[in-house]
Formats: C-alpha cells, structure tokens, sequence
C-alpha cells in the first residue's frame, strides 16, 4: 500500500479541485442525448453512433428515448411548423442541465428550404449551444460539435439555462 | 418503348364500350394512354377502368394548379394493374371556389391519404370521403399551399440597414418565348425581380 | 412522448385483461419515438395489448419540397430531390431526370445509362443495409445493427468517391451524369460487391435461426394480397404478399432490361416475408452491379445536345458558342416543351414516380412525388387491427419507411 509520508506524496496521489469543477468534468464525459433524429441528419447521426465513428468514446453512451433521462437534444433534421411544438415539449421535459445542438443547415438556420413549412432554425424555439454545419455533416463534424460543447460543459460556461 | 405504346392504345380502345365515351377526351402521348374526362363521368371511368381493364391498383393521386387557365385545377388519377405494364392516367379539371370531386375511396382504398393530400395542398374537396381533413399541414392552417396563388412565404434574411430579395426573387424564371418553349404561364411574383 | 386516454366502453369485473368488451385505451405513438423510424405518429386504440385501431398521422416533416422544385430550375432540382428519399438519393435523381428526360424526349448515352444503373443498384444495397440495421435495432439485435452500419460505410464510401458527398450526390444531371467515374472507383466497388455475400450469410446466420427474430417477425404484421394491391403498396411490401410486381422488370426504364437479374416474390405476407425479399434484393442488387463492372461501355457520360449538357470544359478556351451555351445553361437552364410526364421506377422502398409538368419555361410548372412510403403507410392498420401492441414497432420497421418520403 503507498504511504503519505511528505507533501510531495500528497502531490502526487491526491487531486484538489472544486466542486464545480468536478461535476462539470462528469456532466462533460457522459452527455446522453436524446433520440431526436428528425431527417437526413438523423442517418448520419445514427452512423456517427455505429462502430466507424462511435460516439460511445467520447461519454455518449447511450441515446435515450425519454427526454427525462436525457441531457442533450441533438435536433438532427429539418423542423416543419408541426413539430416544433413537439419540439419544444420534448425540450421542455428534459431535465437541468441541458443542452442542444442544431445538428445540419436545416437546424440552425432553415438550411436548403426557406418556405412556409420549415422553421428557420431550431433556434427560435429552444436555445442552441453549438450548430453545426453540413448538409448533411459528416459524422465527424458532429463529433466535433460534441466535443465543442464537451468543452463549453467543462469550463462551466453553459451549465444550466439561460 | 414501341410495345408500351401498342398495349396503351388498346387499353383506351377495351375501355371505350364501358364508359360514356362523349363525356371523355382520350389521348396518346409519350406512350402514355391518358383520359380527359367530365366530373360526372369520373366514377364510371375509374370504376370500369378496376372492373373491366383489371386495373386494380391506384398508382398515384395527385392534383396541379393551372391558374390562370380555367378550369383552374386539374387532378390527376394513374391506375395500372398488379404485375402489368398496363397503365391509364384518367384527368379531370375542377373549378369553383371550393373545387368538388366524388371520392374513389369506395373503388380504391389507396385514395384515402391521397386524396387528404390533395385537399389539403389544393382545397379540393372529395365528397364521400370517410376523413377529411388535413394530413401535412397542421390541423389549423389556413390556406392550401401548393395553389400557384399562395406565396413561398420565405424569410429574407435580415441586415441591418437593408432586406436582400428572397431567393425565389433572384432564381431566373425565364417564360417559354426565350427558349424553345411553348406557351404557359408566369408563376406568380416571378415577374418583379427575376427577368432579366 | 405518450399521452394516455381512456374511455369506458363497459365495465368487466373478472376478466382478463384482453377480454372483449374491457376499456378502451387511447394511446399516443410519437411523433418522437424509438420505434418510428422517424417522426411519424400513430393513435392507437388499445383493448388490453390488443390494437383495435391505428391510424398513422404524418406531416411531422412536411418541407414543401414540391412548393420548393416550382421555384428552381431542373438543374438546382437536383439538390431538393436528393433529400426526399434520402436513404436512396441516387434512385430519387434517376426518377426525376426520367421523367425530364422523358419530357425532353433525350436518352443519356450507353455509358452514363450503366453508371446511373450501378449506383441505383449499389444505393439499393445501402439502403436495405440501413433497413437491416434499423429493423435489427428495434428488435434489439445490436449486433446486427452495428455491423449493417459498418457495410454500410463501405457503400457510402463508394458514393463519396464517386460524387464527393456520402449523402445527396447530386450526381445525375438532365441527360446523364455530372462527371466519370474516378480511377479506382471500379475496383473498390468489386471490393464491396465480393465482400457482400459472406456478410449476407453471416446476417443470415444471426437472424434466420434466431429464436427470438423469428418469433418476432413471423407471423407478425400480416398482410393479405387483396390488402396491399387495393391500398396501393409497393416494393417489398406487395412483394412480399405475394405480387410480382417489380417496375424494373414490368416497365423496364433507363436500360434495366439490358442485365439478368431475378425478383424475389414470397407468399407469406409477414414482416418475417419482407425481410427475406429484401435480403434477396441485396444479392440481386448485386448481381445486376457485378454485369455492370464487367461491360461498362465507353463513350461520353452525357448527351450531346448542347441545349440540355454544359459542354466539356477543354471546349470553352477554343470556342465562343460553347461559352454561349454554357452561360445560357448555367443561368438560364434547359427548357422542356410543354407537357406532362411520369416515368414509374422502383426504389427500394416501392414504385417512385415524378409526375412533372412542365409549360415550356426552365423551371417545372408542378412536380408531384409519387412516395412509395406514403402509400406503404396506408396499409398499416390493415397489418395491425387484432395484433398484439408490440406488433407496432416490427410493422413499422417492417414497411421500411423513410417519413422524408411521406410528407416532402
């Protein structure tokens, strides 16, 4: 068994941090998004969960189908004016904290479609954290926008709700 | 593609003795057999078309907006037959404000969404149809989208200080005489920003 | 999402749940579920687990691409129509430029032809693989879905050398195709094309002596004959009911009547009868591809009519007409003569048509997808009354349907 016997043992075993920054390192490195895949985007986030592009590494473990278990709302797809209510039901019911990317061109800004039946950009519903484009994005760029935000949760700066 | 156009004449030539032929402007096109009928006529040509054709199955229901010609709407019946090449496209034009058709649920069951669609891209109602109602749009949505009257509605970006056109502005629409068209007409609003 | 109503039909004090005359339970499926394979919506009306009613409500993405494609030369149509079926984006381009074409009255060149055929066959492949995957996945069979997906990256590299993007090529172009096929490209489609029947027969393996698969997809969603002819289903759905009906094979369009191929029919008319067409569809897929590779015709990739085919670029330095022509088709576009056309093709998913009208302008006057999907939904009360709940979830991923499809 290793012995504490100097200060330098203590440097070298034992790790000091906040609270915060704890729980932000934890919230950070199991972000489970909920299933929300709308359109196009959806396949390409489906292939980014399969074994290729695993997003399993990087804390998504799992995409849960309840937003209640979820912390991430992914909207993966083009938003028609029938579904934002849903939308915004399906982000209301999620818990704090939480967070939404706007996967694609549809999601953050209406994308290809610019007409009466698509919602320009998930971002007149609910808040968006990261966008990401593409159209649709390859599954790596949605790796790095989970990875922007992985950091975003890290130093804290988009704990919780505006 | 010759064949085609054999077994689609005869296909018009087999349905003439069941339907009343007067009410109905058959035509060959593209290797296509297509039948211009009245609105009272069109149960009896789809129904003869499933009983004495064997066309038991509604291949497409659809509906096309001809404003400004009149009548203004002309919706569009394909029917062809399981495991056939056999095919009729049977039209009918409608007017009125709100245009009226009889439903072909009772001969086709497959009209059931088809002809949701259609009433509600177009307004076109289909008397006798078991639900009625809108099926793309929200249930509370006023107008009918795909009438050629009815705007895009697209968002033009906003700047400060300016509002750059909307993108159907800017794409060209270029009417048939500067190319080697032939006559329609200019989709509405096409005119203001895009001719160049 | 499941909002639960219910109404009291008539009281039953010692029966079990599923007796006839119990409460009625209405319960909401969707439009953000698991088992939806995308955001469609089914009320269901429960008597204990016994489905009495289900009625499918769509529109939940609805895009108005129609709308869209009246606004848009045929050129830039490409982009929207890419994204209607998006699993089979190549099928969906072959549709449209059938029905301009036809319009046109242009055939494309034999070479273009065979490359427009292998990547509808190769997409076919895809496509059923994410049907695999997906209907593996609802059934909770993991495995399968994760290694469906992965030969499914072996196709979508193939799409991205070919056309730079995984999904939505935009590959095809009025009278052909935009470029050839890159070096390297033959040989890595042989690569997968080799490959795929030991993966085929590993799946088989996993799945056909499977209890549980099995016992979950047998029997299960039945689908009568006289049910899917008069509803309008097409593809593996009618096929798998017992109707050999195949546009490929009964209206032969862009070239298919040139390669061997047979179309697997079966009787059953259960999930378990879909599934086994759609893994025969696969080998057959490719044998129509490995025909292809083996004469792939030489010539130009596009039609030679510089009214509907930008000209080669080696041609603009040397002459001021092909710049003319250029210009004029870039900006302008191709101007079909007045008129309508349908060209009926199969997508994986059934019959995919364009109904596409044109007044001789360069943009469609009305363009009108006839979705396989949006029909094949139509038959899913049909499969559902008196089936048990957990039916639900293998009928919807039995239909293989694509919701881009439904509500455009």
């Amino acid at each position: 068994m290793g012995v504490i016997r100097s200060e330098r043992d203590v440097e070298r075993n034992v790790l000091t941090t906040t609270v915060d920054r704890v729980l932000n390192w934890a919230r950070a490195g199991s972000v489970w998004p909920v299933q929300f895949g709308l359109a196009c985007c959806a396949i390409e986030m489906i292939a980014s969960a399969a074994s290729r592009f695993d997003i399993a590494r990087y804390g998504s473990e799992l995409f849960r189908a309840s937003p209640r278990q979820a912390d991430l709302m992914i909207v993966a797809g083009r938003v028609s004016q029938k579904m934002a209510p849903v939308l915004r039901h399906i982000y209301d019911q999620m818990l704090e904290p939480k967070w939404v990317i706007a996967m694609g061109d549809c999601a953050s800004t209406g994308g290809l479609y610019n007409n009466y039946a698509v919602v320009q950009g998930v971002d007149k519903v609910v808040h968006v954290d990261v966008y990401i484009a593409g159209c649709p994005p390859r599954p790596e760029a949605l790796l790095h926008g989970l990875g922007l935000l992985q950091d975003l949760i890290a130093r804290g700066a988009t704990a919780g709700q505006r | 593609m010759d064949h085609e156009a054999v077994t689609q004449e005869s296909l018009l030539d087999r349905l003439r003795p069941h339907v009343p032929w007067g009410l109905t402007t058959p035509r060959e096109e593209r290797g296509r057999a297509i039948i211009l009928v009245t609105v009272g006529a069109l149960l009896d040509v789809l129904g003869a078309a499933r009983d004495r054709l064997g066309l038991d199955m509604l291949v497409d229901l659809t509906a096309w907006d001809r404003l400004p010609a009149s009548p203004r709407f002309e919706v569009v019946y394909l029917l062809g037959r399981a495991g056939s090449a056999d095919r009729l496209t049977v039209k009918v034009q409608a007017d009125g404000e709100p245009p009226r058709l009889p439903t072909a649920t009772g001969l086709y069951r497959a009209a059931a969404f088809a002809e949701r669609e259609v009433y509600d891209m177009f307004g076109v109602v289909f008397d006798g149809h078991p639900d009625l109602r809108r099926i793309l749009m929200p249930d509370d949505w006023e107008g009918h989208p795909l009438r050629r009257d009815y705007s895009l509605s697209e968002e033009p970006v906003e700047f400060h200080g300016h509002t750059p056109r909307v993108p159907s502005a800017i794409i060209p629409y270029f009417p048939p005489g500067s190319g080697s068209g032939s006559g329609g007409a200019a989709p509405p609003g096409a005119g203001s920003g895009a001719a160049e | 999402m499941s909002d639960v109503r219910v109404t009291r039909v008539e009281r039953s004090p010692a029966r079990g749940p599923n007796h006839a005359g119990g409460e009625v339970l209405t319960l909401n499926v969707g439009p953000q579920h698991p088992g939806t394979h995308g955001v469609l919506r089914v009320v269901v009306d429960l008597e204990g687990e016994i489905i009495r009613r289900a009625a499918p409500e769509i529109g939940y993405l609805h895009t108005g691409i129609e709308k869209e494609m009246e606004a848009r030369t045929y050129l830039q149509n490409v982009t929207l129509v890419d994204r209607i079926e998006y699993l089979a984006s190549y099928n969906e381009e072959m549709a449209f430029y059938q029905a301009v074409e036809r319009l046109l009255g242009v055939e494309p060149p034999p070479r273009a032809r065979a490359i427009r055929i292998l990547m509808c066959e190769l997409n076919r492949i895809g496509s059923h693989l994410m049907f695999l995957a997906a209907g593996t996945l609802d059934v909770n069979v993991t495995s399968v879905f994760m290694y469906a997906m992965t030969d499914r990256e072996r196709y979508l590299d193939l799409s991205e050398m070919l056309s730079g993007q995984r999904m939505m090529p935009g590959y095809f172009r009025p009278g052909g195709v935009a470029q050839d096929l890159p070096d390297g490209f033959v040989a890595a489609a042989r690569a997968f094309l080799n490959d795929l029947p030991g993966r085929l027969d590993e799946y088989g393996r996993l799945l056909n002596d499977n209890l549980i698969w099995r016992e979950r997809l047998e029997g299960t969603a039945p689908l009568s004959r006289e049910d899917a002819i008069a509803l309008g289903a097409t593809g593996p759905v009618l096929r798998g009911s017992g109707v050999a009906h195949d546009c490929r094979k009964v209206l032969p369009y862009g070239g298919y009547e040139d390669y061997d191929f047979d179309v697997p029919v079966r009787g059953e008319g259960d999930a378990y009868a879909r599934y086994l067409v759609r893994m025969e569809e696969m080998r057959q897929s490719r044998r129509i591809a490995l025909q292809i590779l083996d004469r792939l015709p030489d010539g130009p990739i596009i039609v030679d009519d510089r009214k509907i085919a930008l000209p080669p670029r080696a041609e603009l330095a040397r002459s001021m007409e092909a710049v003319i022509h250029q210009f004029k088709l870039v900006s302008e576009g191709i101007h079909p003569p007045a008129g309508d056309s349908y060209v009926a093709t199969e997508s994986p998913r059934g019959e995919k048509g364009y109904f596409v009208v044109s007044d001789g302008s360069n943009r469609p006057v009305r363009v009108h997808v006839r979705a396989p999907s949006f029909y094949n939904l139509q038959t899913l009360p049909a499969m559902l009354v008196g089936r048990p709940l957990s039916d639900l979830v293998v009928a919807i991923a039995s239909l293989d349907i694509v919701l881009g499809d439904i509500d455009r």
